[in-house]
């Protein structure tokens, strides 16, 4: 309770924790939806916005803010799978490469380097060209999270480091603990913070990814996500036909949901690292 | 010479291992999927509602597979794969039959290299200055002003803010062409009206990216800044008197881009993927609308030439900017 | 009489931090009286963490938040005139740094630009208080007076991770004095060093001095350098001086318990019997104890100490202590 407190006196984090509470209630009205997105024609095609269909129709005659709210739902989905699974390559290589050093180290991080400096953009899209019919929202997150692992096992395995160097790992080795076991043990309640705050990074990372694979025609397209509306608004010229309201909808709740995201992440981040903690310190006397 | 040793070699050894490691993936990626690229391709025209009988349909598999260099064991085609990348050959592209690959891409490459080129070293450049300004003058209004800016811009990726770019000045305010490298039917001359012409497209995928860029290089920079003021060499100039453009310029920005150039070579990747991206959004014919042009019509040799040449080309980017470093940092050059 | 060049009265610096809604005061200077003469030497001893850095920042009128100046002033005696550094202006200020009062940092490892060769620092330096100098002009003059102090001409050609750590504090400490300032303020300036390189840097430090007759105030925490370099000795504990005297009488009669802590730790010759070092450990700046921050740790505690702090006593004409144990004694004799 203390924690939330001090977190919200940090606007950011006041802001992104309203934007999304409100974006989640929004997509679990989802699962009282009247009308199934993935049925075309069912209600009158390109409605403007009434009472009825608070922000109207689509030429495929799906209800624009039904769709939005499945659409925040599925790509919530996408991004969770992508982070949550992420942490299962994140964690144990930044642990291994933290723990032992060493050529593991060098190893690990030559990796994981790779997977930062290579255009992996180009990479997905090509898995995505051979894959997408089967591409659904869990094997788009899987997809997603074999690739967005690598910065975070490097903003974590140097932060071992940092524990490491306080040395109070010496006693663990000599009662002779096996090396993950020892690892997790010792690190997880120390890295548990960073590992959430860099999951929220994975999270946005993935969500732009499913718009813009989306946007290619890459990912099953009668799945509504965030990006799948914005690709059937783009191509049936939503703009040039003055369906604004079409457009925008998606392109507003996924604008909402990247600066949801990024606050969350950097006031909870600034939060844990006292360094900037310190830093606002004396702002704050200024004021 | 120590140099070479600790710093030269090492760049060296990552460069070759990166590029040999990042082909290789890409060689066994699509091999290790349950769709090969030829039942894809096939698929692709069935869908497009081509008939095809099943003998013209077995002499097309024979002959995508061979255009898409499957055939042998998956080492024949491996070694083959490298033997002709070292000719620069990447195949033929298959809806722009018979143009090679590495052609298409030698078209696309300036439009690209130059939005990049551009577009990175203005972002970059002042991305550094204001937040290094905005970083030494932190407890100032406009700084923070400045600040709250960018944690608005930042979170927003490549092809969100490109569209938001396209509506306003596209759409809304129509003041720049929305789509293209040059107007239609004009000749490439070395005329202002051709020049003029192409920057005039170029403008609003220029801006979407330099807008991102400064926004992230901002921030970044200002971080450093930040811990950079307390620095012991920037508080004794301080304390000395020196005055603060003097401070601001030789103590604070020419240490704090030390790490940015670093950065660069990190990012330049994501850049890259991000300047395809926005191409895509304003049609901009190059690698990114290429690559655009190759999903849509399944050209499943020109994707994989594109990824590959991507990947050599980062890379050899990265290279570049290490080996720039120790001009800026006298501790790598002497030591 | 001599004549003073740095007076302060009643001066107070705490650091007010603020850590999620938790207001925290340091009380890093606390009520610090200090007069200091023209062509002396200074010096301030002190554990670390009893706020003599601090006192130094505020003597140098570097006070910037979350450190405050609360009360009292710092006075500059400039040409005979009296001048209250609060009152000038960031500009004046600017001016009168390097000039008149001037800097030895703490460990010169990190003060020197690291990217820019250290005649161009010299440079920065130079052309920031002298106008209208060219390039040219100020390294010939940095050159000159590099050699003056008898350091080679070629290190100005280097870059600062080339010199090694004695070489770099006394580029630094030629840096600190090339405009000849009335006042150089000292931050443990051989604290980094190994001994043998400590002896040439002080030594470096009191050629100046009497080379250009101006104030040093030293700090450090090692009373065997005060002993060999400083004329008067103001001891340092819990953000308040609480001894002040000339060298050989803090080092002969030591009134207050700390201070005798203090000369006593130090080794002697022949003398075989373990060193004593005060026992327990310095309060925490932002949690004083009540009375005499002292008492928690004194062997000889009174009463009266746990309540009260006790005011300055002059045991001489130029040895003032604050001790009830001096008080008490005083008290009696009377």
């Amino acid at each position: 309770m203390k924690v939330l407190r001090d977190l919200l006196r940090d606007y950011r984090f006041t802001a992104s924790f309203i934007i999304l509470c409100i974006l989640l209630a929004y997509s679990s009205l989802s699962f009282f939806s009247p009308i199934d997105p993935t049925v075309w024609v069912a209600i009158a095609r390109d409605q403007p916005p009434s009472s009825q269909h608070l922000l109207g129709t689509d030429s495929r005659g799906i209800d624009i803010f039904w769709s939005g709210a499945f659409a925040i739902r599925n790509s919530l989905i996408v991004a969770l799978v992508a982070g949550v699974v992420s942490r299962f390559i994140t964690i144990p290589v930044a642990m291994l490469a933290g723990y032992k050093g060493g050529m593991t180290d060098r190893v690990l991080m030559f990796i994981s380097d790779s997977f930062l400096v290579i255009p992996l953009f180009l990479i997905i899209v090509l898995l995505a060209v051979l894959i997408r019919e089967n591409l659904s929202l869990v094997t788009l997150g899987l997809l997603l999270a074999c690739f967005g692992w690598a910065w975070d096992a490097r903003v974590i395995r140097s932060e071992i480091l940092s524990l490491r160097e306080r040395g109070f790992t010496q006693t663990a080795i000599l009662s002779g603990s096996g090396t993950m076991q020892l690892a997790l043990k010792e690190y997880m309640p120390f890295v548990t913070p960073l590992v959430f705050a860099t999951l929220i990074n994975v999270m946005a990372w993935a969500i732009g990814l499913e718009i813009t694979l989306a946007i290619l025609g890459l990912i099953k397209l009668d799945i509504p996500t965030l990006g799948t509306m914005i690709f059937w608004a783009l191509s049936y010229q939503a703009i040039l036909l003055g369906r604004w309201y079409w457009l925008l909808t998606p392109v507003i709740l996924s604008v909402l949901l990247f600066i949801a995201l990024y606050w969350l992440s950097v006031s909870s981040s600034e939060y844990l690292d006292p360094r900037s903690r310190i830093q606002r310190v004396g702002q704050s006397l200024r004021a | 010479m120590l140099f070479i040793r600790r710093y030269l070699i090492p760049r060296l050894i990552q460069y070759v291992l990166v590029i040999f490691v990042g082909i290789t993936a890409v060689f066994f990626i699509p091999r290790l999927l349950p769709t090969d690229p030829v039942a894809r391709t096939i698929a692709e025209l069935r869908s497009r509602g081509s008939y095809l009988d099943p003998a013209s349909i077995d002499a097309m598999v024979a002959d995508l597979t061979e255009m898409y260099g499957l055939e042998g064991s998956s080492f024949d085609q491996y070694i083959a794969f490298w033997q002709r990348l070292f000719r620069g050959d990447f195949g033929v592209s298959f809806f722009q039959f018979p143009t090679p690959v590495i052609q298409l891409i030698k078209a696309a490459l300036p439009w690209t290299l130059g939005l990049l080129l551009v577009t990175t070293a203005i972002a970059w450049t002042a991305g550094i200055l204001l937040g290094g300004v905005a970083g030494y003058f932190n407890r100032q209004g406009w700084s923070r002003a400045l600040d709250v800016l960018a944690m608005v811009v930042r979170p927003m990726p490549y092809y969100v803010f490109a569209f938001i770019l396209l509506l306003l000045f596209g759409y809304i305010f129509p003041l720049f062409p929305v789509a293209g490298g040059a107007s239609i039917g004009r000749q490439p001359s070395f005329s202002w009206p051709y020049i003029s012409d192409v920057l005039r497209h170029a403008f609003l995928p220029a801006m979407s990216l330099i807008i991102l860029g400064v926004t992230a290089w901002f921030q970044t920079m200002k971080l450093v800044v930040q811990n950079l003021n307390a620095a012991d060499f920037v508080q004794y100039a301080r304390f000395g008197g020196i005055k603060e453009r003097r401070i601001v310029s030789r103590y604070v920005i020419r240490n704090g881009m030390l790490p940015q150039i670093t950065a660069l070579a990190l990012l330049i990747g994501q850049i890259f993927s991000g300047a395809l991206i926005t191409e895509i959004v304003f049609t901009y014919p190059g690698l990114g609308t290429l690559l655009y042009n190759a999903i849509m019509t399944g050209d499943y040799n020109l994707i994989m030439g594109i990824t590959v040449f991507s990947i050599v080309a980062i890379t050899t980017a990265i290279l570049v900017i290490d080996l720039l470093y120790p001009l800026f940092d006298p501790r790598i050059r002497y030591n | 009489m001599d004549k003073i060049i740095l007076t302060t009265r009643q001066l107070k610096a705490f650091y007010l931090l603020d850590i999620h809604g938790r207001q925290k005061v340091v009380k890093a200077v606390n009520e610090v009286e200090l007069e200091i003469l023209e062509n002396e030497i200074y010096g301030i001893a002190g554990e670390s963490g009893c706020g003599k850095s601090t006192l130094l920042k505020t003597l140098a009128a570097v006070v910037e938040p979350p450190l405050r100046q609360l009360e009292g002033k710092v006075i500059y005696h400039i040409n005979g005139e009296e001048v209250d550094v609060s009152t000038l202006g960031d500009e004046e200020m600017r001016r009168l740094r390097w000039e008149f009062v001037s800097y030895v940092p703490q460990g010169s490892m990190n003060v020197l630009n690291p990217v820019v060769k250290l005649k161009d620092t010299y440079h920065d330096f130079i052309s920031s208080h002298v106008k209208g100098k060219s390039q040219e002009e100020t390294f010939r003059m940095a050159k000159a007076y590099i050699a003056e102090l008898g350091l080679p001409a070629e290190i100005m050609g280097a870059y600062p991770h080339q010199l090694s750590g004695g070489m770099r504090q006394r580029v630094t400490i030629a840096l600190a004095t090339l405009l000849r300032p009335k006042i150089i303020i000292a931050d443990e300036p051989t604290t980094a060093l190994d001994v043998i390189v400590q002896r040439g840097v002080m030594q470096l430090l009191k050629d100046i001095q009497q080379k250009l007759q101006n104030t040093i105030i030293l700090v450090t925490h090692d009373m065997g350098v005060h002993a060999n370099v400083a004329d008067r000795i103001g001891i340092m504990y819990a953000g308040k001086i609480v001894e002040e005297a000339p060298t050989e009488k803090i080092f002969s009669q030591p009134l207050h318990p700390y201070t005798q802590f203090l000369i006593n730790s130090l080794p002697k010759f022949g003398d075989k019997t373990p060193r004593q070092s005060v026992p327990g450990s310095p309060p925490s700046l932002a949690d004083l104890p009540t009375g005499c921050p002292f008492h928690p740790r004194c062997p000889q505690v009174l009463d009266i100490c746990k309540e009260q702090m006790p005011a300055y006593i002059a045991a001489a004409a130029d040895h003032k202590v604050a001790c009830w144990l001096v008080e008490e004694e005083n008290g009696q004799a009377a």
